[in-house]
């Protein structure tokens, strides 16, 4: 016994406890039952239900332990027949206060109320039951809320407001009227609630429940399986109910990396795109007629190795190029990219890491000899001062930005950048509204006055970089006056912020493609890394530079190799000691120059270079900008193949469409933006004769002459990735059953890396400075087109919806695209929300309508590419920053008309 | 406020620019200031007169302080109220002894005059029309409170004529 700690006694036993706990965090600790039902972890007790009652040596009455802190010396009983007494009663009046009839809940079978009256011996209802006086809230398509069911216990309202900090629900009305409530009393859909259904998850009764599980499944019939999220980039965990070969429902993983009981909207409710009746379930060739037809596994795979064959041997294989997919597993990706290197021989193998961040991969590599996320989820909420820049990080990000609000409600200092103001924003100390494109110019202008005045670190600047003296004669030239007026807000802003910057240390920094998605998009990368290396924060916990990875494995999807210049691992194609390697791994030589990014391969097929290219499940029709200039890259390359589990705009132009199996059909590992190599589970079938990827590229390889030997996910990784890559030599699939491991993961008794570049010792030596200068966006507003046109992604969708526009409820949330616009612009138009307008700009035009928002700030336009009708991808302009050939999304010039 | 919700639901037509500048002023003041909800709240309803939601949605956003707990609040207060008040609250008394000797018909015909149902307000905001439980005078029913006046023996006929004195 630590004789440090104070004690206490639990039913004659002595503990120790550490001050500031609970007498029920004491018990449990200690495996003593005490019963609870309002009680949820990481909120603050609200004592409301007295379920958790125990005895306390001379308190006049029996106490609620999860809100009263232990003390020293404190005499507990938890069970006595004074403490059964009570708690029976209580219970007994719950079950009184509303229609608690378990034969008809969907909830029976793990609600906690019936547990507990069981437990309690209660068999009938002794109090005579209150009529309901509210109805049933069923208007929204996700959540119904059942008063009648409700014990106002308040779970929900914590869950909603300490957990998510959404802040959506709380208690209305008084006594007996009393009711959970959100502003003004009205329906979900017209409230704050963004349905993120942490309230349902927490409710201990069927008062909350999943509209879409109604009447599927008993919860004693369903098996759990544990899987990884297949939307965002944090990699939330989640169990997966599946009763009769279907997935019936979603819930949290409680007390898992990195999501620690929490999902959003798209997480615990776009599960069921997977039992779809539009899935492929058979091989298609496209026939004389140009239709699809039907065949066997056997004429696809054959006709696609035959034409493969034809090709290289007319053209070279270096006519063929291949964009792999960030959705699946690593292991699908680690195939083909395998089945381009050494079975085709071709370097031609990318993926859509391009058109998001490529820039982080080389421009964080660049400066600290590492392109990924330097430091881990379980921070954010640790953090005391966090910046975020270009972020829309509560709709992108959804568990993230909960975690960022929770260190905000903790007393945390936040900082959003953004020229939306977005939900984050909503939450900051200081909002700065910098100009769409004028990142780097904020950020040297931030670094001019840090400096000016002193605040940077040092002793850490000449201990752990170099470059130091370029970049401060370069941010010299960046006086407050000239960054403030590039970035469009104050020069005391700009003081302010910079300022704030140097108060905290270590201060977070998070970002997203608001600064990747440029033309300066390496530039903007490394201004925030020269600002965190200024500054002395990276290497610490808390600190760093944080990209969101923007697809649940485009992290995995780049360590996996489906990069032109990198093997798995990050080991350099033009690097020779690295192509033996693999080259004696495989079997095989190989090429020695890098291949071709994806616009390079347009490009190609424009020339007629490229003959054939393979499209593993990506939407390109829609994502890549100008849809028109790519339909016509599409339609006109020799052979097209694509691997996909729905026929999408790009299928349509596919020679043979393979039928993948879906997420939950297969297992493998997916990578999340902090590094973690998790688990995702096979949980249902695939339908028809859908199949794994990794086996397509397997026989595609083996009708090229190539014999692999693994034959499962786990083979694959096992005894291929993690031999081949350093980085992973101690991530084993017997290592991950749990919360996974991060990488860099040396050996087999490493625990994984939550921090990197610890101390400043960053991974390539000296973190680098890089002096840069602000270049404006390629395309800038005019007479023509006045207005700046930004892209990105909103809440309740994912991408082109192949997969959350099959999802029962996520549709009628967000059923088509908008052009969001200022309140002033709006006005100046004419226009009122929901009015149809057409925008357009040197490429092309589109019907949409309008939303009027003052998130949006005049002179702005703002669109997501989720929907086909109104994509603002048949607007952006396919210019390309020069090193990692990263389109810029987010700023090109636009008009708005009302049509 | 959320994606979802972003412009704010309709404000009244009675509440006026001025008063609403004046709300602003007010969340100013006790903005970031822990216990500043209820007297936000009570100068506020002293300004507008009344909390309506829209003035609600406000005040959340002014005062950083989340909707549902401005409801909240405003819910379980019965010195607040949602609905708009007369210059002049007319309360009938529906206790047992009013209404066996008559309470009713005066409220109905009260109803009937104002042309308003009971908790409710006229257009003009001259009356406010409320039932309320036993006043303690059951010896001089039905009784009625006009304001602060209390009235005996009010039958349906004298009721309109009593009302009426109160401009
Ligand atoms: S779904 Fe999420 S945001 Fe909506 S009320 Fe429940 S917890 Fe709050
Ligand atoms: S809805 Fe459920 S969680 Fe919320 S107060 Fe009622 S019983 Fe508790
Ligand atoms: S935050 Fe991302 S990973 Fe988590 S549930 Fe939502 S989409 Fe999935
Ligand atoms: S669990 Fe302690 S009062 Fe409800
Ligand atoms: S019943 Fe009206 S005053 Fe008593």
């Amino acid at each position: 016994m630590d004789t440090n700690q104070p004690t206490m006694s639990i039913n004659g036993t002595m503990v120790t406890f550490t001050p500031g706990q609970t007498i029920l965090e004491v018990a449990w600790e200690r495996g003593i039952d005490i019963p609870t039902l309002c009680y949820l972890k990481d909120a603050s007790p609200t004592g409301a239900c007295r379920i958790c009652l125990v005895e306390v040596k001379g308190a006049r009455t029996l106490v609620a332990s999860c809100a009263m802190p232990a003390g020293p010396g404190m005499e507990v009983t938890t069970d006595s027949p004074e403490v059964h007494r009570s708690r029976r009663l209580n219970i007994e009046l719950l079950l009184a206060s509303g229609n608690h009839n378990c034969l008809t809940c969907e909830k029976n079978g793990e609600c906690k109320l019936q547990d507990l009256a069981y437990a309690y011996g209660i068999k009938e209802i002794r109090f005579q039951g209150q009529t309901q006086q509210y109805p049933k809230d069923d208007s929204n398509p996700l959540i119904t809320r059942d008063f009648s069911r409700c014990i106002l216990c308040g779970r929900c309202v914590q869950a909603c407001n300490d957990l998510q900090v959404n802040r959506a629900i709380g208690y209305g009305y008084r006594g007996a009227a009393s009711k959970i409530v959100t502003t003004g009393d009205r329906p979900y859909q017209e409230s704050d609630c963004v349905f993120c259904g942490q309230c349902v998850e927490a409710c201990p009764v069927g008062a909350l429940t999943e509209k879409k599980a109604k009447g599927l499944a008993r919860s004693w019939e369903t098996k759990k399986v544990r899987t990884t999220c297949p939307y965002c980039g944090v990699g939330c965990q989640m169990w997966l109910h599946v009763k009769a070969g279907r997935i019936v429902k979603v819930t949290a993983v409680e007390d898992a990396q990195p999501n620690r009981g929490m999902l959003c909207v798209k997480g615990r409710f776009g599960y069921d795109f997977v039992h779809s009746p539009e899935r492929l379930t058979t091989p298609l060739i496209k026939g004389e007629d140009g239709q699809h037809h039907p065949a066997t596994w056997d004429q696809a795979l054959d006709l696609v190795a035959t034409r493969l064959k034809q090709i290289k041997k007319k053209h070279g294989a270096n006519a063929i190029a291949g964009v792999s997919c960030a959705r699946s597993i690593n292991e699908d990706s680690y195939n083909m990219q395998k089945l381009f290197r050494a079975a085709i021989g071709t370097n031609n193998i990318d993926h859509c890491a391009r058109v998001c961040h490529a820039p982080t991969v080389a421009g964080l590599a660049a400066s600290f000899g590492s392109g990924a996320m330097t430091n881990s989820f379980a921070d954010f909420d640790k953090a005391r001062l966090i910046f975020v820049i270009g972020s829309n990080i509560t709709e992108a990000h959804p568990v993230a930005g909960a975690l960022v609000k929770r260190a905000v409600a903790k007393g945390a200092q936040l900082i959003v950048a953004d020229p939306r103001f977005t939900g984050i924003a909503e939450s900051a100390h200081i909002y700065v509204p910098i100009k769409v494109g004028s990142d780097v110019a904020f950020i040297n202008g931030l670094m001019n006055v840090i400096i000016s005045e002193g605040l940077q670190d040092q002793a850490y600047i000449d201990r752990c970089t170099t470059g130091y003296a370029d970049l401060v004669a370069k941010v010299a030239e960046y006086p407050p006056s000239k960054a403030a007026r590039i970035a469009g807000i104050g020069v005391d802003l700009l003081r302010e912020t910079a300022r704030k910057l140097a108060s905290v240390k270590p201060a977070m920094l998070v970002y997203t493609l608001g600064i990747t998605e440029h033309t300066c998009g390496v530039n903007n990368v490394r201004s925030t890394a020269n600002l965190q290396m200024l500054l002395g924060n990276v290497g610490f916990e808390c600190g760093g530079v944080n990209p969101l990875r923007g697809q649940n494995n485009v992290q995995g999807a780049c360590d996996m190799g489906a990069l032109p210049g990198d093997y798995p691992g990050y080991q350099k194609v033009e690097n020779p000691a690295a192509r033996h390697k693999f080259e004696e791994a495989w079997g095989v030589k190989m090429p020695r120059k890098n291949g071709l990014m994806i616009p390079q391969m347009f490009e190609g097929i424009e020339q007629g270079e490229i003959k054939a290219l393979w499209v593993f499940g990506e939407n390109l029709a829609n994502t890549e900008p100008d849809i028109r200039h790519v339909e016509h890259c599409l339609k006109s390359v020799e052979f097209l193949i694509c691997n996909d589990i729905f026929p999408t705009e790009t299928t349509r132009f596919a020679d043979v469409i393979f039928p993948a199996a879906a997420w939950s059909e297969d297992d493998g590992t997916f990578a999340n933006s902090e590094r973690r190599v998790q688990r995702v589970r096979k949980a249902v079938e695939p339908p028809g004769q859908a199949k794994p990827n990794w086996w397509i590229f397997r026989e595609v390889a083996g009708r090229l002459g190539q014999e692999w030997k693994s034959k499962s996910g786990q083979d694959i990784w096992d005894k291929e990735v993690s031999e081949l890559a350093p980085l992973f030599k101690g991530i084993k699939y017997s290592r991950l059953e749990n919360d996974g491991l991060q990488w860099p993961c040396p050996d087999k008794n490493h625990p994984g890396t939550a921090c990197m570049h610890k101390e400043g010792r960053f991974t390539c030596g000296l973190g680098n400075f890089e002096a840069l200068d602000w270049t404006p966006p390629a395309e800038v507003p005019d007479k023509k087109y006045p207005l700046v046109l930004s892209t990105g992604r909103r809440l309740y969708h994912y991408h082109t919806r192949t997969q959350t526009g099959r999802c029962g409820g996520l549709n009628d949330l967000l059923g088509q695209e908008t052009a969001d616009i200022s309140l002033a612009d709006a006005a100046e138009l004419g226009v009122a929300d929901g009015d149809m307008v057409r925008v357009s700009s040197r490429r092309g035009q589109v019907m949409v309508k309008a939303r009027v928002t003052r998130q949006v700030p005049k002179g702005l336009v703002w669109m997501a590419f989720h929907f086909r009708e109104g994509n603002a991808n048949w607007l952006t302009n396919p210019v390309y920053d020069p090193i990692s050939l990263t389109a810029e999304y987010k700023a090109c010039a636009v008009r708005v008309e009302k049509a | 406020m959320s994606v979802a919700q972003d412009i704010s639901k309709q404000m009244p037509e009675d509440v006026t620019p001025e008063m609403l500048a004046q709300l602003d002023d007010i969340c100013q003041k006790y903005r970031g200031k822990p216990g500043g909800l209820i007297p936000v709240l009570q100068q506020v309803q002293g300004v507008v007169g009344y909390l309506p939601v829209a003035v609600q949605d406000r005040i959340s956003q002014k005062l950083g302080v989340p909707g549902h707990e401005v409801f909240g609040v405003t819910t379980f207060y019965s010195f607040f109220s949602m609905t708009p008040k007369g210059r002049h609250t007319v309360r009938v008394c529906m206790g047992t002894a009013c209404y066996v000797r008559g309470g009713k018909e005066v409220l109905d015909r009260l109803e009937r005059h104002l042309d308003i149902p009971v908790d409710s307000t006229t257009p003009d905001r001259r009356f406010t029309l409320e039932q309320v439980r036993c006043l303690g005078a059951c010896g001089v029913a039905p009784v009625v409170v006009v304001d602060q006046d209390t009235h005996r023996k009010v039958m349906a006929d004298t009721a309109v004529d009593l009302v009426e004195r109160y401009q």
